[in-house]
């Protein structure tokens, strides 16, 4: 069986500096493969690179049998792929329903966006109560829940979250990994970046640590957790 | 006629053609960051446009037949310059440092003047706009231009149609996305350069719409018209907060009512005879404009920048 996602020698630069240095994993479907590593490391870039938004200068990237060299960031999510980006990048001015309309833009079966709408409503309660409100006016934890409800509006087979537990406060980002676990239950593939590796590794099928622009590390979550390198280098350990 | 009530007529008819022309400049900025300094060129070419179909159409052929028609000849020029400004001379150098666009605007705006002033016949000096065959109307003390009852019937219209569009359809949800991120709505499956496109074809309709208002109101059309009109559109949508739809529409109202009580009222002030009337219109506009830059700076409908982040 070949994977849902496949990634090789991809290499991705900002002029002449590069930021991704020909790193290759896959993720097979009803997976939740994790990349981790610091600031800088070119965790985003991929992310940003694999849903269009930016172009590889050498590599392939291959998506549910699809090549996706020149297909430009707005046909991606169409493919079934989608992108909560770093950052949340919620839409501020527009209300919390009308966000995850959003998510579905290209859908035209309403009834079925209505029903997906009510279950993000289900996943995340919080978001229901305040479907009118603008979604600028929630907290960083709520915007990061509509963040991924809005990601899944899509129906996507592979979810790409982007540091979703990042700037949350302890509780919330409890709230936010229970979610992705909950999530991996129901069977969606997801592809985490997260900078917090101990939470990423412990809920990971597959784990890549990144360092500037390489993948240096790869195993199963389990391994990665227990390996020495990485328990020094991001859990905080001497 | 110089009561009060007369002067804020003239001011909302004035102000409506300012309004009509900001939507274009509010419309693309908000949603490239560009300042289309060759919109008030745009509106020119909507006027001449719509002078193009009625010369083509049979002498003495009623004005109420024609005036649709000229309409659709104005905004289809001026739509189609609008729209070939964003792909030839804006995609480009999109990505690019802003002045850069910036400066092809200014080029392109001296461009199509000169292509007008130069290739048009008989446009070296202003050419002589067909009027609605009726007289002014008089609603108590104010008198209404047959132009202007074009205008005040129009600008609303059409200001109404968009903030529905923008509001309620799929495409203005679309537009509304790409303006507060342009990238997450890529991501939505957005073609933002799609919607871009838009922005500039509405910016183009309500510039012709507005050329023919001109037209219609002064009784002629001229290759020079855009450049002071298209300046104070400007002002206007600063005025009301660039990047908003209605801001725009109330920054022209604003403009032009306090443009006419200027131009009607200032040379009552002891020691000020001399800066009455319509030759000083414009300073009073500008003053206006340096005024709201300073105390409010994102204008009267506009949000903080912070908001936008």
């Amino acid at each position: 069986m070949t994977a849902l996602l496949e990634v090789e020698d991809l290499r991705v630069a900002y002029g002449k500096i590069e930021a991704v240095k020909g790193i290759s994993f896959s993720v097979e479907a009803g997976q939740v493969v994790t990349l981790i590593g610091t600031n800088g490391a070119g965790k985003t870039t991929t992310l940003r690179t694999l849903s269009g938004l930016l172009k590889p200068s050498s590599g392939k990237v291959v998506f549910d049998g699809r090549p996706l060299g020149s297909v430009p960031a707005h046909k991606i999510v169409s493919l079934g792929l989608a992108h909560s980006p770093e950052g949340r990048h919620i839409f501020p001015r527009l209300t919390i329903t009308e966000n995850l309309q959003l998510g579905a833009f290209l859908r035209k079966d309403k009834a079925g966006i209505e029903r997906d709408i009510q279950r993000a409503y289900d996943l995340f309660p919080i978001l229901g109560e305040r479907r009118k409100q603008a979604a600028g006016t929630l907290s960083g934890g709520e915007q990061q829940m509509l963040a991924m409800g809005r990601a899944l509006m899509s129906q996507p087979k592979l979810l790409m979250l982007d540091e979703p537990s990042m700037g949350l406060s302890p509780i919330m980002m409890q709230k936010i990994m229970a979610t992705i676990v909950e999530l991996k239950a129901q069977g969606t593939t997801i592809l985490l970046v997260e900078q917090n590796a101990q939470a990423a590794l412990s809920l990971a099928d597959r784990g890549h640590v990144m360092e500037t622009g390489s993948i240096v590390l790869s195993g199963s979550g389990r391994d990665l957790l227990h390996d020495e390198s990485v328990r020094k280098a991001y859990l905080g350990e001497d | 006629m110089n009561t009060l009530p007369q002067q804020l007529a003239n001011g909302l008819f004035l102000g409506s053609m300012y309004g009509l022309i900001a939507i274009g400049y509010t419309m693309v900025y908000g949603i490239v960051q560009l300042i289309n300094f060759a919109h008030g060129e745009i509106f020119m070419t909507g006027g001449f446009g719509a002078l193009t179909v009625y010369l083509a159409l049979p002498d003495g052929i009623s004005m109420w037949i024609a005036l649709p028609a000229m309409l659709l000849g104005g905004a289809l020029v001026a739509v189609l310059i609008a729209v070939g400004a964003e792909r030839f001379a804006y995609r480009p150098l999109r990505g690019a440092p802003r002045l850069a666009p910036l400066i092809t605007a200014i080029g392109l705006s001296l461009a199509i003047k000169e292509a007008v002033f130069n290739w048009y016949p008989d446009a070296k000096t202003s050419r002589v706009f067909p009027q609605l065959p009726f007289g002014p109307l008089h609603l108590g003390s104010v008198t209404v231009q047959s132009g202007d009852v074009f205008l005040i019937l129009a600008a609303p219209l059409c200001m109404a149609v968009l903030g529905f569009f923008v509001r309620f359809s799929r495409t203005g949800r679309a537009m509304q996305a790409t303006a507060q991120d342009p990238d997450t709505a890529q991501l939505m499956g957005i073609d933002t350069n799609r919607i871009i496109v838009v922005a500039f074809a509405i910016g183009g309709f309500f510039a012709a719409v507005a050329g023919l208002s001109y037209g219609l109101k002064y009784g002629s059309v001229a290759y020079d018209m855009g450049f002071l009109a298209g300046l104070k559109a400007f002002t206007a949508a600063v005025l009301g907060g660039i990047g908003n739809i209605y801001g725009a529409m109330l920054g022209g109202l604003v403009l032009g009512i306090a443009e006419a009580m200027a131009t009607a009222y200032i040379s009552d002030i002891p020691g000020m005879q001399q800066l009455g009337g319509g030759s000083w219109a414009p300073v009073w506009a500008f003053v206006l404009l340096i005024l709201v830059l300073l105390f409010r700076p994102q204008g009267l409908l506009g949000e903080r920048v912070a908001d936008r982040a």
